[in-house]
């Protein structure tokens, strides 16, 4: 998710707060997007035991309205939207026709004929036109994303962190749940969703208010010493909570059967783009599956570093890392499928040198409730 | 910030000559490019090391960073506190975190390395590129 140097980088609204505050900043899918504020060890701490606040607004928007929005939306997305009330959100894919991923992201459904759809920055202009380029229905795709600013807060202080500047009874916002309300009296979309593995809300709202908002929440948060969290602890998050990030575990190669997300694929629902493909894979079987490892020593397999089962070169990691929280060094890995499940012995290929490493259950992290 | 005994490299190494001893370590421009220092991998005692050459890794939570000796010379101790409390590289970089101590193959061979003062010119310069 790199682009080169030479290209003119996107800012969200917060990008000068992001240098006030002194982050470290770095190209990520072509924003300018802070790594880190304090540290990244010290604002995965603040997610998992108070909260943390992140900044989100470079995720893209689409927005899908009309008669036949729905139709729209269950033709390009493997998860079966009809099943969504209003003010429900879920995890999907963004369907090739070969059943393979475009893009991994969240659809929310407003009204009967007005659908959101939150996907990853890098790919949000690829995905616009993908989801134009099969709008054979009676539908109007947006791409909305300059319309929003997204911010996150994250942690098991987040709700009270965030009750404190709305009216809106957040208790009675259930889990991929949203509704709009004011913040801080500005007009938002807040969803309890989150790409950390713990509770938390997004909010969406317009641009101009970002500062504001910003700050009012991390007024808010003071007492509950939230911080400021930076992508670096975003993704260590993610991965301690065994999620897919798209260009590592999901791309234009991976099917979501291959990457354990068989459970967002209703092949029941209808025909939709790569759902033939992917039901002929369901009946025949997977080649390789994606898996959770953690190392047995030190060292740290990392992103792309090779799988050894019996000496032999049996797949890539995906995304590997030290698991800040658990005090592991875990990742994530496409085995063979025939690979035995957890407790076998798997070896990471480290500089040359085969570190002893065995396959683990996915999440590696489950918040306790 | 840069001790004014110690010379550096480009690499942003250090090192501090004592006789025929040198110490080597990362300099606090480096722990700062790199973050959360999580696990360094160091040399055995005894290996023969050519200037330039790797002499270990230090990893933090996001990027492993080869490390590379400024000057030639045998290994004859690595820093046992960093095994624990590699996290002391962030907090200390050019004192209690250094990270081998070699015999100097040639004790005029530090000299040649740039000064405190070339070394905090040539980060100023890196700095603005950001």
């Amino acid at each position: 998710m790199t682009t080169p140097a030479t290209a003119e980088l996107r800012k969200t609204a917060l990008n000068s707060l992001h240098h006030r505050l002194g982050a470290k900043m770095v190209n990520f899918g072509g924003w300018e997007m802070p790594l880190e504020y304090s540290g990244i060890l010290s604002e995965h701490e603040a997610v998992r035991t108070r909260a943390g606040l992140f900044d989100v607004s470079h995720m893209g928007e689409i927005e899908i309205r009309g008669k036949q929005a729905l139709d729209l939306v269950q033709h390009v997305s493997c998860n079966d939207a009809a099943k969504l009330i209003i003010g429900q959100a879920h995890y999907s894919g963004l369907m090739t026709e070969r059943g393979t991923f475009v893009d991994d992201l969240l659809v929310h459904k407003i009204s009967d004929t007005h659908y959101l759809l939150c996907v990853n920055a890098g790919n949000q202009d690829h995905d616009f036109e993908h989801v134009k380029a099969n709008n054979k229905f009676d539908a109007k795709v947006e791409n909305a994303g300059p319309r929003y600013s997204q911010l996150a807060i994250q942690g098991p202080r987040a709700k009270d962190i965030l009750q404190r500047l709305t009216p809106v009874s957040l208790d009675s916002i259930r889990y991929y749940h949203f509704a709009f309300g004011e913040v801080s009296g500005v007009h938002c979309l807040i969803a309890r969703t989150g790409y950390t593995g713990e509770d938390g809300f997004e909010i969406y709202f317009a641009p101009e208010h970002s500062e504001k908002l910003w700050s009012d929440l991390m007024e808010s948060g003071k007492s509950a010493a939230l911080l400021p969290c930076g992508l670096g602890a975003r993704n260590t998050l993610r991965l301690e909570a065994g999620m897919c990030l798209y260009g590592h575990e999901i791309d234009e190669a991976t099917t979501p059967l291959e990457a354990g997300l068989g459970w967002i694929c209703k092949l029941d629902k209808g025909p939709f783009l790569g759902s033939n493909l992917l039901g002929e894979q369901k009946r025949c079987g997977i080649d390789r599956r994606l898996v959770g490892f953690e190392m047995l020593d030190k060292r740290i397999g990392r992103d792309g570093y090779p799988v050894l089962i019996d000496g032999r070169d049996a797949g890539r990691v995906t995304s590997g890392g030290p698991a800040p929280f658990l005090k592991k060094n875990i990742g994530m890995a496409y085995v063979p499928s025939t690979t035995g499940s957890a407790g076998t012995s798997v070896e990471i290929s480290i500089r040359g040198q085969a570190v002893p490493a065995r396959i683990v259950a996915l999440p590696f992290y489950k918040r306790p409730h | 910030m840069y001790p004014k005994d110690y010379r550096y490299t480009k690499e942003h190494e250090w090192i501090k000559a004592d006789g025929a001893t040198g110490t080597i370590g990362i300099t606090d421009y480096a722990q700062h490019e790199l973050g959360d220092v999580v696990f360094v991998e160091l040399p055995k005692v005894g290996t023969q090391l050519k200037a330039g050459q790797s002499l270990g890794t230090v990893e933090s939570v996001k990027a492993v960073s080869e490390i590379f000796t400024p000057v030639s010379g045998e290994v004859t101790e690595t820093n046992p506190a960093l095994v624990d409390a590699p996290e002391k590289i962030n907090s200390d970089p050019h004192g209690s975190a250094w990270l081998i101590k070699i015999r100097l193959a040639d004790p005029k061979e530090p000299a040649s390395l740039m000064d405190a003062a070339a070394y905090e010119a040539y980060v100023t310069e890196k700095a603005k590129e950001h």
